[in-house]
């Protein structure tokens, strides 16, 4: 397998794209600093990006951060959705970013056990 | 952190705060002389030498709202535990190195980790900074670059489906021709 295989999903993708012509629909930012990366963040990340190479989801965008001071709770995620409180969720284990995926991004209904903020 | 490659994930994120906009990560195996060698190499801002003495202290943090920094101080406890050190080197405005050597053969060293999930996350690190990988083991090596990736997927978002399936399907099959060639190794 050679990164030059690369070049051919770009152009496909990018077509897919235009046909599109959209932005991302919603956005899962990933807590990395030091405390999330030793509860589990690396573990969650790898969820989320299983969980939308499996639904084949190509309008979400994952991202990540540094501290958010939410020690205690981490795995910590942001989901970010245009025109929507961003929803921020503790304790994301990789079982847990599964239901996120499912019941948030793809039905829009927020795990909401899971919610320990809510941003404006 | 009970594995080696979670302190290289979190010393990656530090260099990230630090502004860095090209980090390059080295492990490098040295089976002859019973070494394992990490290096974090950034281009961030760097410190000055008062800084740097008090990088080592774990209550010591440039960060505004947050009361300790644990990345450097908890690999070098890891590093001194085992017999090993670690070395910082770093100058305002021009970045910083950070240097970490392990006795392979001791009874303390944590295990290096889940090599896979550490390189995908380092890629998709790469939104916010240029990652370059290296992990050399008996004069082989396993290289990442993530500019090379950003540069042929253009504008295309690494969070693409397609783009995730070869990035893993890719990572996975470099990792296991390392395997293949030093099974005993691991």
């Amino acid at each position: 397998m050679k990164l030059e295989e690369l070049r051919k999903i770009r152009e496909r993708v990018q077509q897919e794209l235009s046909l599109r012509e959209g932005k991302a629909r919603i956005k899962i930012i990933i807590g990395m600093g030091t405390s999330g990366i030793a509860a589990g963040a690396r573990e969650t990340l790898r969820a989320f990006l299983s969980e939308i190479e499996n639904r084949n989801l190509t309008d979400v965008l994952v991202t990540q951060t540094g501290e958010k001071g939410l020690a205690s709770q981490e795995p910590v995620v942001i989901v970010e959705e245009s025109g929507k409180p961003g929803i921020v969720y503790g304790m994301v284990t990789p079982e847990v970013a599964k239901r996120i995926v499912a019941e948030h991004i793809v039905n829009g209904v927020v795990v909401s056990e899971y919610v320990i903020q809510v941003e404006e | 952190m009970d594995e080696l490659l979670l302190h290289v994930l979190d010393i990656v994120q530090n260099s990230i705060s630090a502004g860095a906009s090209l980090i390059s990560v080295e492990i490098r195996e040295r089976i002859k002389e019973d070494l394992l060698e990490i290096t974090v190499e950034d281009n961030g801002r760097g410190m000055d030498e008062e800084t740097l003495k008090m990088v080592e202290d774990p209550f010591f943090t440039t960060k505004s709202g947050k009361k300790v920094g644990l990345g450097i101080p908890l690999l070098k406890q890891t590093a001194l535990s085992t017999g090993g050190d670690l070395k910082v080197k770093s100058q305002a405005g021009k970045g910083t190195r950070i240097k970490a050597q392990f006795p392979r053969s001791h009874i303390d060293l944590p295990p290096l980790g889940d090599l896979r999930g550490t390189i995908l996350a380092l890629v998709y690190a790469s939104e916010r900074a240029d990652i370059l990988f290296r992990y050399l083991k008996n004069g082989r090596e396993l290289v990442l670059d993530t500019r090379e990736i950003k540069a042929i997927l253009n504008d295309v978002p690494l969070s693409h489906p397609s783009v995730i399936k070869f990035l893993r399907e890719f990572i996975n099959e470099k990792v296991k021709e390392l395997e293949r060639i030093f099974p005993e190794q691991d």
